[in-house]
């Protein structure tokens, strides 16, 4: 977290201190978001979200209306139908729940809905594993949703109100998952500074404008929902005529997706003094080093304080944590990386048969220079398993030998499995 | 305000031949129910405009075109993925003069849920320029009686206030005639051929709308387009209770049934006539009520014909009238009667 | 045929930007329906029933619109007094 050199608008003596883990911080910055709808459907290790947020219905603490829908699916569908009608609208899945999901999740970037969703990283069954990794989140790479990751309960609760902000913005108008990692950050208690209530409503502009769109039967723009004003129709049949230009549309809508992520990363810093690199990812020591690990989420917490004691110890090697994954910024990785020797891509998912998935976009994205890193692939914490700060150190050491030799095989390599 | 894209078709009193449907913010006059046809054509057009592409002589645009004149105002449509959907929204066109969504096949109630939820929280924050936005869907057999249970059944277990229409045309139509669950016993499906061995689909139709019933929601009925009075009177009723509403419409399709397109109509009121499908409606204060004709068979039972009568209109139920297959008929007969009685039994309204 | 638009000036979200008026089922037809005035009484019944809103209350008669009349019959089968009948289309 860079440190603010001009004064905050809410300084933190104005901010609230509180203690909350993950789950609940989504909660609260879903709370103070003006959120109309939220449908969700309890899974381990998400549930929390979904309970805290009754409480504040049941206290009346929001105008939300909340839908304990029947199951995820449903969740999603409700969503759709609720964001197509006007309304803000949030969930939260995890795990098994966002792959019964998944259907959805196309549909609705698909029909240009800015819902957000936080996904509390859990495994994928089988076997059944309620802990974290991101098997879940890499499912749905492909659905047209923009995905951040969290590395603390902090960045949680931001990322959260600003995700309303990115996914409403005229240029996106596209769904936004917002991943913390499964009990690593969801239950994990930790101070977090919250904004006042209207800040976070002013920051936001007030409840969701719905942006415009033009048809040929209406004279002028019309809004862009179900309205009984100037009638739409959404979620047509696309024959072979038009479905491949509504794909491009989508692909061109994430393209404006950095710049406006960086946008809102800055106005929050304004805002709060708090901001995560250029918002799209946030380098530690990776300008003169050697070995660049690069990873997501929490373990990237992790990573960090072993990189700073190596850095004392006079190694050369950064962290590069990657906060946004979709869009992936294919350049900005490149131009962060092109200079280090050796570039470790830390994963929480694999694709059997493959890399992780996050490898493969670092690959590509490598592929422009001319000059490459080595580039190696480390599977860590599948199901839960603890990323230990001594597994790192030993890790780093060793890549550092094998960058002296010369031979750096195989290029996919496990962290803290047994054989 | 609206460009000039409908058709102006000469009219010379009342209403444009096709309009969409507009109501301005603020605007909150109800629709009345009108029953004098040509009252109606003056004044009220349907929510579904011509140029969709459903089959000739199907009977789904005619369950939406009634159902749409007994809409009271304000209206969201939400349909499952099925024919109705896809041949009314063909891109880049649309036959939709209310406000339409399709989410996906089995999320028709969970997307008609949020579509609500969303009406209720603009409401509740002064948002909401309208008294009331009705929600109404539109959904096949199988995106009720097979994947979207499920959805439908949840959706009506949490109490959302909308009007659910099944049009029910007994098989998968939109992928080319399979089985469902809604599908009767004995018919022939191109999943349930009529083979050397089985004759059709050897499974009896789900009884959904009882399935409806057993949920305690606020209204569930049956309903078909030839009884069209009937129809509408019960579609303003499922829209006016609060809370979930269902009405099973019988809903004829040509090409899959096996009938000649004229008959659409002629073969559910003989669904009807012979109580293969009776008219009915459920409240949880008057309990089941007989309609229409159905109580007028219950009144007076010779009304009432043999089974024959509905199966020797389609090609599905050719192979039960040759003299071969006349237990089976029998067998539908029994079915039927067995069914019919026990309805006798439940409706408040039927004789003693 | 108009040249058809690219993905830069569709609407959003693919919603629809035309009305299905403007795509003429008609040419489906084989068989017409043509109304014998004289026997019409005006019940309305398939003005009612018509599934692709081709027949239409000019305020004094129901006339077919044959620009989506499919051809499918129920008005002449609903007819009560049959004073529709169905002719090949030439």
């Amino acid at each position: 977290m860079a440190q603010a050199l001009v004064k905050p608008k809410i300084p933190v003596e104005k901010q609230v201190l509180m203690t909350v883990n993950g789950n609940e911080a989504v909660a609260y910055a879903v709370k103070q978001s003006l959120v109309d709808v939220v449908a969700a459907y309890p899974i381990t290790p998400q549930t929390i979200i979904v309970e805290k947020f009754s409480e504040f219905v049941a206290n009346g603490e929001v105008d939300t209306v909340f839908v304990p829908v029947e199951s995820e699916h449903s969740a999603m569908s409700a969503c759709v139908g609720a964001a197509a009608a006007g309304a803000r609208v949030f969930t939260a899945t995890s795990s098994q729940g966002l792959a019964l999901m998944v259907e959805i999740l196309y549909i609705a970037s698909a029909l240009r809905l800015p819902i957000v969703m936080a996904v509390a990283n859990r495994a994928l069954s089988a076997p059944i594993n309620i802990h974290n990794d991101h098997s879940d989140a890499y499912l749905m790479r492909d659905a047209g949703w923009i995905q951040l990751f969290a590395e603390n309960v902090q960045e949680a609760y931001d990322t959260t109100i600003q995700a309303f902000k990115i996914a409403e913005d005229e240029r996106v108008l596209l769904p936004v998952a917002v991943n913390l990692d499964g009990f690593f950050l969801s239950h994990t208690l930790e101070n977090i500074y919250m904004l006042p209530d209207e800040s976070v409503r002013e920051f936001l502009g007030g409840y969701r404008r719905v942006s415009k769109v033009k048809v040929d039967y209406f004279d002028e723009e019309v809004p862009l929902a179900l309205n009984p004003a100037r009638p739409l129709s959404f979620g047509n049949l696309d024959l072979y005529d038009y479905y491949f230009e509504h794909k491009v549309q989508q692909v061109e809508a994430m393209k404006s997706v950095p710049e406006v992520v960086r946008e809102v990363n800055e106005e929050w810093f304004k805002l709060t003094g708090r901001r995560y690199g250029d918002g799209i990812m946030d380098g530690y020591g990776i300008e003169d080093a050697d070995i660049i690990l690069l990873a997501m989420g929490s373990g990237a917490g992790t990573m960090r304080s072993v990189v700073r004691k190596l850095r004392r110890e006079g190694l050369r090697v950064g962290l590069l944590k990657l906060r946004m994954f979709r869009p992936f910024p294919f350049k900005d990785i490149a131009d962060k990386l092109k200079n280090a020797k050796l570039v470790a891509v830390m994963e929480k998912g694999i694709s059997p048969g493959s890399y992780g998935p996050l490898f493969l976009e670092v690959n590509t994205a490598l592929y422009e220079l001319k000059e490459r890193p080595l580039l190696v692939n480390y599977i860590y914490g599948l199901g839960g398993r603890d990323l230990v700060p001594d597994m790192v150190e030993n890790m780093v050491k060793g890549l550092f030998k094998e960058l002296e030799t010369g031979l750096v095989q195989p290029r996919l390599r496990y962290l803290g499995v047994r054989e | 305000m609206v460009v000039k894209t409908l058709p102006e078709f000469p009219v010379k009193k009342g209403e444009p031949a096709y309009k969409l449907w507009i109501f301005e913010p603020g605007e909150k006059k109800e629709m009345p129910l009108v029953f004098n046809l040509r009252q109606l054509a003056e004044t009220r057009r349907p929510a579904l405009l011509p140029g969709h592409r459903l089959c000739a002589g199907c009977a789904a645009p005619i369950v939406v075109k009634l159902a749409s004149f007994a809409f009271r105002g304000p209206t969201i449509v939400v349909t499952a993925t099925g024919c109705l959907e896809v041949s009314s929204t063909i891109f880049p066109y649309t036959s939709w003069a209310v406000p339409w969504i399709h989410n996906a096949f089995e999320n028709a109630a969970a997307t008609a849920s949020g579509v609500e939820a969303a009406l209720k929280a603009l409401k509740k924050t002064g948002r909401l320029p309208y008294d009331h936005v009705d929600v109404v869907v539109f959904a096949g057999d199988g995106g009720t009686f097979d994947i979207g249970l499920q959805s439908l059944s949840g959706a009506a277990e949490r109490g959302h206030d909308f009007l659910y229409i099944l049009y029910d045309n007994e098989a998968y139509m939109n992928t080319g005639i399979q089985r469902s669950a809604g599908t009767p016993k004995y018919a022939w499906t191109t999943t349930s051929p009529v083979g050397s061995v089985l004759p059709g689909k050897m499974e009896n139709k789900k009884p959904i709308a009882e399935i409806m019933v057993a949920h305690r929601i606020p209204y569930v009925a049956t309903a078909t387009p030839a009884h069209w009075m009937d129809f509408m009177k019960k579609v303003r009723k499922g829209i006016e209770v609060e809370g979930p509403a269902f009405i099973h419409t019988l809903s004829s399709c040509d090409r899959g049934w096996r009938h000649d397109t004229a008959l659409t109509l002629e073969v559910t009121r003989r669904a009807v006539d012979t109580c293969y499908f009776p008219l009915w409606e459920w409240t949880p204060q008057s309990g089941y009520m007989l309609t229409d004709r159905s109580l007028a068979i219950a009144r007076n039972p010779k009304l009432k014909q043999p089974i024959e009568k509905y199966l020797e209109l389609q090609g599905r139920f050719r192979h039960l009238l040759k003299p071969e297959n006349k237990h089976l008929v029998k067998e539908l007969q029994e079915l039927v009667d067995a069914a019919w009685e026990e309805l006798l039994r439940k409706a408040s309204n039927a004789p003693r | 045929m108009a040249q058809q638009a690219g993905w830069r000036s569709l609407p959003k979200g693919g919603v629809a930007f035309r009305l299905s008026t403007d795509y003429k089922t008609g040419d489906w037809r084989a068989l017409k329906p043509v109304i014998d005035y004289n026997k019409c009484t005006k019940c309305m019944l398939c003005w009612l029933f018509c599934p692709d809103m081709a027949i239409v209350w000019d305020g004094e008669n129901v006339v077919v619109n044959y620009d989506y009349c499919k051809g499918c019959g129920i008005c002449a089968n609903e007819c009560p007094v049959k004073a529709i009948s169905m002719v090949p289309e030439a």
